[in-house]
């Protein structure tokens, strides 16, 4: 669009798709509904319509996305090229809607206290002892959740840079205040809230200056634009004012700046070495609920969204940024592995699991080829089901102070409570990549797709990584099972919806594990479409 | 119109280093605030450039998150500087290794 159209007066409207987009639209509506419940209704009635309501929106969202999926022929773009609704996002957008769901469960479960009841009243003072007493509590975190979800679904969906930013923002805002709402050990979570939003700020910052950078290099923002300019060196003029315009030579100095900040940004929600710093203080620090959802779905869509940039609009110049995600997934495999050895909290070994997880993500996308998407969308389901089954165990091991964070707390929990420490065990085991767990499928799935694709020596330090990785979850096993548990341990705490997701967890550990080709299939079904651009 | 740029690119630069040496979170936040607006200098200009309006439009949506962003993180600050009594990045440090 230019300034002698505009001018002319003569602007067209906008065509949205709202079938493809509806989804999105479901999510944030109910977001929407639930700011007005909160204006609307008495805070007694609140929590009954909250959750409720929030389940509604992510079970109809989800639905209409396996309508989309089954029905009609997705791949194309919606709302004016923003979106770009296919395969590979659709099946990425279902995941986060499921693991939505499964975390969905642990934040609404009341019982285990786990929000402020204000988190304006400071920790340890009388305002918060009587908004205790009070049994006052902050349902935003509903549509607060909403929020995030939706952003998580629009992020991989984005067709251009600049929806990309704006669906980054709205996914990390209210992560953001969720990450505060602990409601034991409070400053923890604060200072968990403030470093994660610091730094959050910080790589999106660099996300945007890439975006700048990319459009003075190409013109347009749109990723199908972006790869055409890489193939042909001229720059994009619009319909408008072809033959006024001529294109101009590309500057490939803007073309590098803006792939390596960009991927900055990406990387850094992903998790990955030297931008991971954050993981572990975030995780530990924040509820547990809303870390499963971080673990899951902000990694969906963040390596969605990786995919989606580097699969269309930088596919063409893959020789170039194939060395440096190369080096950032081996850094990542072995930091990630190595120092989850040295740590002595739960939540701070599992979010180095995570990053060491992330590197193992990449390697799948280095391979760029349609096995490779497809068996990183298969990780994708698998790892975000396991985690959240982790942390909603996490959850359940209390002692008097809340959650028992330390592992030495975890020493016998096998002798005291054999179950739980056992599905503990299996997750655990999932996460090392143990044959019969969904761990290993998806491992051994992105392996192949990356030897395939010509990256042999990462594949060497992929194992290797998985090998170290492996001493400390057995630490970990051999701590609960074979050492004798302390006289005051933590007990295990039992509430149903808890209970549902580590079953949902489990379940989808075991069946991606002992019969995974359905769901093989089907994300090679979803690959074999390819991006949309 | 390379001289826009080197201004934005030097902005940037101002902010980030800004970021990683002050201890106040505050003003690393104003810094953060600083690499957005140097974004968008870089945005406009380019958009003169490329003589189509979309780096302009873009322009406007960073602000709108930007403004999001400030609600959010005063916020957090608040809290923070609240049962702390300091606003230090520093001083936070019960989350490490």
């Amino acid at each position: 669009m230019t300034a002698s159209v505009l001018a002319a007066g003569n602007i067209p409207a906008p065509h949205v798709e709202y079938d493809l987009v509806a989804p999105l639209l479901l999510v944030f509506g109910t977001a929407v509904l639930g700011v007005l419940v909160e204006a609307l209704f008495g805070r007694r009635w609140r929590p009954r319509i909250q959750v409720p309501l929030a389940f509604a929106g992510l079970g109809a969202a989800f639905v209409w996305t396996v309508i989309l999926a089954v029905n009609a022929d997705p791949h194309q773009v919606a709302a004016e090229g923003a979106l770009g609704i296919d395969g590979p996002t659709l099946f990425i957008q279902g995941t986060i809607l499921v693991l939505a769901m499964l975390s969905m469960l642990l934040i609404a479960d009341r019982r285990q206290d786990t929000f402020a009841a204000q988190a304006a009243a400071l920790p340890g003072t009388d305002a918060e002892a009587r908004a205790l007493a009070g049994g006052s509590e902050h349902t935003e975190i509903y549509p607060l959740t909403l929020f995030a979800v939706g952003g998580m679904l629009m992020f991989p969906a984005s067709n251009d840079l600049l929806t990309m930013f704006v669906a980054l923002e709205v996914m990390s805002l209210p992560l953001y205040l969720l990450c505060g709402l602990a409601r034991r050990r409070r400053l923890l979570s604060q200072e968990a809230a403030v470093k994660y939003f610091l730094l959050g700020a910080f790589s999106s910052a660099f996300f945007l200056f890439g975006i700048a950078l990319l459009y003075g290099y190409s013109g347009s923002m749109s990723l199908g634009d972006i790869a055409q300019v890489v193939q042909t060196g001229q720059t994009i003029v619009p319909e408008e004012v072809v033959g006024r315009v001529q294109p101009q030579e590309a500057t490939e100095a803007l073309l590098y700046g803006g792939v390596a900040l960009l991927a900055v940004g990406l990387l850094f929600k992903m998790g990955a070495v030297p931008f991971h710093s954050w993981k572990p203080d975030v995780y530990q620090g924040a509820p547990t609920p809303v870390t499963a959802l971080m673990a899951s779905g902000t990694l969906v869509s963040a390596v969605g969204a990786l995919l989606r940039v580097f699969y269309v609009a930088l596919e063409n110049m893959r020789w170039d940024w194939r060395p440096m995600m190369w080096a950032v997934a081996i850094i990542t495999m072995v930091v990630g592995s190595i120092v989850a050895i040295t740590q002595t909290d739960i939540k701070r070994m599992l979010a180095y699991s995570s990053v060491a997880h992330a590197g193992f993500l990449l390697t799948g996308v280095i391979a760029t080829s349609e096995n490779g998407l497809s068996s990183v969308l298969f990780y994708l389901a698998a790892y975000g089901a396991t985690t959240i089954g982790a942390f909603a165990v996490v959850t359940m091991v209390r002692d008097t102070s809340g959650e028992a964070g330390h592992l030495s707390r975890w020493a016998g929990l096998g002798k005291r409570s054999p179950a739980v420490a056992g599905i503990f065990a299996f997750f655990l085991l999932a996460f090392a990549g143990i044959p019969l767990t969904s761990g290993f499928t998806g491992k051994f799935a992105v392996f192949r797709a990356a030897f395939e694709g010509g990256a042999a020596p990462l594949v060497v330090v992929g194992v290797l990584s998985s090998a170290i990785a492996a001493f400390f979850y057995v630490r970990v096993i051999v701590l609960m099972f074979f050492s004798d548990p302390e006289p005051e341990g933590p007990s295990v705490v039992v509430a149903p919806a808890t209970a549902a997701a580590v079953a949902l967890g489990l379940a989808a550990t075991v069946v991606l594990g002992v019969l995974p080709q359905p769901l093989l299939d089907l994300a090679g079904q979803a690959a074999g479409q390819l991006f949309v651009r | 119109m390379s001289h826009y740029l080197i201004l934005s690119a030097l902005l940037f630069s101002i902010g980030a280093v800004g970021v990683l040496i002050r201890r106040n979170a505050i003003v690393v936040f104003m810094c953060v605030e600083l690499m957005l607006n140097a974004t968008n200098l870089a945005f406009v200009s380019f958009s003169k450039m490329h003589g189509n309006l979309d780096g302009q439009v873009i322009a406007f949506f960073v602000m709108v998150v930007a403004a999001a962003e400030v609600v959010v993180g005063l916020a957090i600050i608040m809290t923070i500087f609240r049962s702390r009594r300091s606003s230090s990045v520093d001083d936070a440090s019960l989350l490490k290794y």
